[in-house]
């Protein structure tokens, strides 16, 4: 089966920044995948990239086996993007500008369709506003049904949640999670990280135009921080045979570094042994936030 | 084709929604000074012999509306699109750049067309205007108007803010429309600006479409076309390489 994105050794150089430095990623099709990175990184340069709205400086970037570049019809009609500023025309109501975004990608009777994405979308009542009287939400909302018109099997969302309330991201995710189960990719870039975490089966972390990351969630949330068993004990003071797992101290609180449920036992015993009482005790998991912290900086937060 | 449809479309129904401002404004422009001149001069001056100054006037008036508009259409459309960021919709979708070209191109003459019809329909209540050879107006207001549409395209792509597409449309368009014999012959200009008003297109392109109208023009209409046929193909061909290369639009 042909990769939903292929991208292999892609660069991106702009006359005073090298945006992007190498980039190899396969997204299969069917996943729900994330790209994460600080601001800068290179994320929406990508995004573009696989949206034909830039091309890339050397490298091959390829929708659903189409060339961006060489075949771009092919590979546009496969791909839709939600862009990441809330752009639209002013001429134009909501169901003006979804009929014609679907004409442009050749569809000319896409009412029922257009209906269907302004019913999930909660735009319905909205059909004939004209696109610039409505709020950041629903011209956001506008955004993600224009992506939509043509059924793309790749669908990228750039930052969509942006300044968008819990009401609507919850529903956007509703609607875009109903996509993916219908067998669409999905390519996200996100600041929200436990969004990530939440939705993505894999995660690329790009820095400086780099990958520094790129696995399933799972892996990375497991290899990627620790587990810690924060302890308040009376008297404050902790086993010598526990020194070594002292990550830190919070307040009058002991950090440790548990990486395995099964040591638990272990570090009880020693306390009880040394007649140490427990106060409070709880046990942190790791996010995508820390591990992202910690590849970005190296250091654990 | 049906990208390129809904894009001309698009693009008519553009100007289409704004009409006061699109077509109603540049006609009352054109008739103000059709009413200025036409006031001033009538009695005083006669270019071409039994034809009046006001009629004589119409046809540059005319084609003068249709330039300046072809113009602004694909310029202004371009530029909005840009600085709202919402040219993206039309990058996004599988186009090429030749639908682009012609989408842009045609709802810009269309456009210039309207308002070329709208003054002509206006001084019509003041004055009578023979069409004697509609084959030369047409033929110079299609040519003239898409070297302006065109014209119009680039500018728009290259224009970073409005403000670089006023100073073309103040310091360029603006007087090489105005000084180009819309309201006079160049027959009455001094020698040595008889000479330079032949070194400027826009010059053939009034003058032979006011041969059309009257039978009169200041050189022969197939010397304007041969003149302003390459100004066609070479606009046209530079716009479609810069479309095509991406200039400003796909990075």
């Amino acid at each position: 089966m042909k990769s939903a994105v292929r991208l292999r050794g892609v660069e991106k150089r702009f006359p005073r920044v090298h945006a992007l430095r190498g980039i190899d990623i396969d997204i299969e099709q069917g996943e729900f995948f994330a790209l994460l990175g600080p601001n800068g990184a290179g994320k929406t340069t990508l995004i573009s990239l696989l949206a034909g709205l830039s091309r890339a400086s050397s490298g091959s970037v390829e929708i659903m086996g189409f060339d961006v570049t060489r075949q771009y019809r092919e590979a546009r009609n496969a791909i839709g993007v939600v862009p990441q500023e809330l752009v639209y025309d002013p001429f134009f109501t909501v169901r003006e500008t979804l009929r014609l975004q679907s004409g442009y990608f050749g569809l000319r009777r896409n009412d029922d369709w257009i209906e269907e994405l302004l019913d999930n979308l909660g735009l319905s009542d909205k059909a004939d506003v004209y696109t610039r009287l409505l709020s950041g939400g629903m011209k956001r909302r506008v955004l993600v049904a224009q992506a939509l018109v043509h059924k793309p099997p790749v669908i990228v969302l750039d930052e969509p949640t942006a300044g968008v309330d819990v009401e609507l991201r919850q529903s956007l995710w509703a609607f875009i999670r109903r996509f993916n189960r219908e067998g669409h990719t999905i390519v996200l870039t996100t600041h929200y990280l436990e969004e990530a975490e939440a939705l993505c089966q894999r995660v690329a972390m790009l820095k400086e135009g780099r990958i520094v990351a790129l696995d399933y969630t799972a892996n990375l949330l497991r290899a990627g921080a620790k587990r810690r068993l924060s302890l308040e004990l009376a008297p404050p003071e902790l086993p010598t045979a526990l020194l070594p797992r002292l990550l830190g101290r919070e307040g009058g609180r002991f950090i440790l570094d548990l990486p395995d449920y099964a040591l638990l036992e272990d570090v009880l015993g020693s306390l009880r042994a040394a007649g140490i009482a427990i106060l409070d005790m709880s046990l942190a998991q790791a996010d995508l936030e820390e591990v992202f912290l910690k590849i970005m900086h190296g250091v654990a937060p | 084709m049906s990208g390129f449809r809904t894009l001309l479309y698009k693009e008519i129904l553009r100007f289409w929604k704004v009409l006061v401002q699109t077509v109603g404004a540049p006609v009352l422009t054109a008739l103000l000074y059709l009413l200025i001149f036409a006031h001033v001069l009538e009695d005083h001056v006669q270019i071409y012999p039994g034809v009046h100054y006001t009629a004589f006037l119409m046809p540059g008036l005319i084609m003068m509306s249709i330039l300046q508009n072809a113009f602004a259409n694909s310029s202004s459309s371009l530029i909005q699109s840009k600085i709202t960021g919402n040219i993206v919709f039309v990058l996004l979708a599988p186009l090429s750049y030749l639908e682009f070209f012609l989408a842009y191109v045609l709802a810009a003459l269309l456009r210039g067309f309207i308002v070329g019809l709208g003054v002509l329909l206006v001084g019509l209540l003041f004055t009578d205007i023979e069409m004697r050879h509609p084959f030369w107006i047409l033929a110079f207001a299609l040519e003239s108007g898409a070297v302006f549409a065109c014209a119009g395209i680039m500018t728009g792509i290259w224009a970073n803010q409005f403000d670089n597409l006023a100073a073309v449309q103040n310091f360029i368009i603006m007087p090489l429309t105005f000084l180009s014999g819309v309201f006079f012959s160049i027959h009455s200009l001094s020698p040595f600006w008889q000479g330079a008003s032949h070194l400027n297109p826009v010059f053939y392109m009034i003058d032979g479409f006011r041969y059309g109208f009257f039978g009169h023009g200041d050189v022969d209409p197939w010397l304007g076309l041969a003149v302003v046929t390459p100004f066609v193909v070479l606009l046209s061909l530079l716009t479609l390489v810069m479309l095509k290369s991406g200039y400003k639009l796909r990075h």
